[in-house]
């Protein structure tokens, strides 16, 4: 799959280039066909060169792959900690949502509400909170906040998908644990974790996604150095006299999307090989 | 088929099941009231097999749930294995089947007959043993690794039954467990269900549409009428301990048959004459 996408963008962005207008073209008055110069739009093949040369001109400094590297790395691990905890939060609370009616009806507007925050408003506060959070020689990093907002992002999927599946099991089965007398406990670690499984695969690889969108969004907005989202936007202020440069860098997050989603397939796959094949997305 | 017996209580000859003067309403005082079921009494011997049989809305799995304290009586008493039915329920004296087996999907046929066993905290090797006793029981041994969905309707339902007596309840309520099989299965599930009963003394009361199918299992049939439900006959069968084959074809079965059609018949004719009877 994976390799065929990729053939199919290199075929359509170099399909485009050798048949667009150099200068592109107005739409009703409307410059809505992009320019295929090669300042707006480099080679691939000039896009890998890139990879390989220094990143400064100056000759001594490192090479753009291992900077874009580097930062695709650094933004994968605040992704990957964003996830975790969003993950956990989310299960945390459609767990409570399904253990006390209260929560499972005052809550939910909340939720939503959350996810209507723009993130772009929420990033600075939570540095400038954090800058005040002194717990001993404990001293928030800027790069926390990037991992919390990230997880701000991904707990939301994760949560809604976890309501409907905690709530999927039929009344038959429900009933036949309590015919067993068993405690709530019991009914939610054999009956609705297990049941929510199928539910809960999708809403982690929406959640994977929403970890990166979150930690490159608030990398840029609250200035977090050593991250892609970062590099991205010092690549892209040299894109008239380098525009191959900044492709390098948005190739980098392409990575890590991907990257994200495969580690959550291969958790999709530990944990369904007991599921029905009908079942399996 | 050999069997170790069931709790001891049950030698002392007291009833498996008293239902006395039981009503239930669902919302009581409401706009949407429902008189479920009204004066409800009924005696279940020990080893005895009782079906109740009615039309759709007659309580007869309201009734089912109430010895089951799924649901909580309105008035009047019921005592199960000698106790309060919610203590039963505590104590797991009851093993129950469902329309739909219910299996659980993510386990294998043996995990899925031990999950009563693991509530109750009995330890591995124990349940595995008595999984693997169960499955002997409803002759489904070498499936025991299977997973649900690759069981026919009849297997599955097998399993359930097997899950609902793994611990060796003393009483097993089924709610018309053969109600989603071809005629051809829900008969041999019929005789099936009659050999596990009569090797493991156990009591069952047995919620079924089918009039052949009540008339073909039972000890007793109760006839229960709705709004509200009620019982109004109750019909000994008798047809022997060794029903087979050939006692659907027998003389008696055809007479029971009618019997309880006719009884069940009465009930148009009453009518909702007494529907308005409030308590």
């Amino acid at each position: 799959m994976v390799p065929g996408a990729l053939v199919l963008m290199i075929v359509l962005w170099e399909g485009y280039k050798a048949i667009g207008p150099e200068n592109g073209a107005d739409v009703f008055g409307v410059r809505l066909i992009p320019r295929t110069s090669d300042r707006a739009m480099p080679h691939v093949v000039e896009m890998l060169r890139r990879f390989g040369r220094p990143e400064v001109g100056g000759g001594s400094s490192r090479t753009v792959f291992d900077a874009v590297f580097a930062a695709t790395w650094y933004s994968f691990r605040v992704a990957l900690l964003g996830l975790v905890l969003g993950v956990c939060f989310g299960l945390l609370i459609a767990m409570l949502m399904a253990r006390f009616n209260l929560l499972r009806k005052g809550l939910m507007p909340y939720l939503i509400i959350s996810q209507t925050v723009p993130l772009i408003a929420l990033a600075p506060l939570t540095v400038s909170w954090g800058g005040r959070l002194k717990l001993g020689s404990f001293e928030w990093q800027k790069w926390m906040s990037a991992a919390m907002l990230s997880a701000f992002l991904a707990f939301f999927p994760v949560a809604v998908g976890a309501i409907r599946g905690f709530a999927s099991p039929p009344a038959a089965s429900l009933e036949l644990m309590d015919s067993y007398a068993a405690t709530w406990w019991q009914g939610f670690r054999k009956l609705r974790f297990p049941a929510a499984l199928a539910y809960l695969m999708p809403a982690f690889k929406l959640a994977a996604a929403a970890a990166v969108v979150g930690v490159v969004v608030s990398e840029i907005s609250i200035g977090l150095r050593f991250g892609i989202g970062r590099l991205i936007l010092s690549y892209s202020q040299e894109a008239t006299g380098d525009p191959a440069k900044v492709y390098t860098a948005v190739v980098g997050a392409a990575v890590l999307g991907l990257a994200m989603a495969a580690l959550v397939s291969l958790v999709d796959r530990t944990l369904s090989k007991n599921r029905p094949a009908e079942a399996q997305a | 088929m050999k069997h170790e017996s069931h709790s001891p209580d049950q030698s002392l000859g007291q009833p498996a099941v008293v239902v006395d003067n039981v009503s239930k309403v669902f919302n009581a005082g409401g706009r949407q009231q429902v008189d479920a079921l009204l004066d409800i009494s009924l005696t279940v011997q020990p080893g005895e097999f009782v079906s109740l049989i009615g039309p759709s809305g007659c309580g007869k799995s309201t009734l089912l749930r109430l010895i089951a304290d799924l649901l909580s009586v309105s008035s009047g008493s019921l005592v199960v294995n000698g106790k309060p039915a919610a203590q039963a329920r505590l104590d797991q004296d009851y093993g129950m089947a469902f329309q739909q087996a219910g299996l659980f999907d993510w386990r294998n046929v043996a995990k899925n007959i031990e999950l009563p066993l693991e509530i109750r905290g009995w330890d591995q090797a124990k349940r595995r043993e008595r999984s693997a006793e169960m499955l002997e029981l409803v002759k489904l041994s070498e499936f025991a690794s299977h997973m649900p969905w690759q069981l026919s309707g009849g297997m599955q339902q097998r399993v359930a039954i097997a899950r609902a007596l793994a611990a060796h309840p003393p009483l097993l309520l089924m709610d018309e467990p053969f109600g989603a099989l071809d005629e051809m299965t829900r008969e041999h599930m019929q005789a099936e269900l009659l050999s596990i009963c009569a090797s493991t003394s156990t009591t069952v009361i047995f919620v079924t549409h089918s009039i052949p199918e009540a008339v073909y299992l039972s000890d007793r049939v109760v006839v229960m009428s709705p709004r509200p439900g009620r019982i109004t006959a109750t019909i000994d069968v008798n047809l022997g301990g060794n029903r087979n084959d050939d006692t659907r074809e027998a003389s008696e079965f055809y007479g029971k048959i009618t019997e309880v059609r006719e009884a069940l018949r009465g009930i148009e004719h009453v009518g909702g004459a007494r529907g308005i009877e409030d308590r």
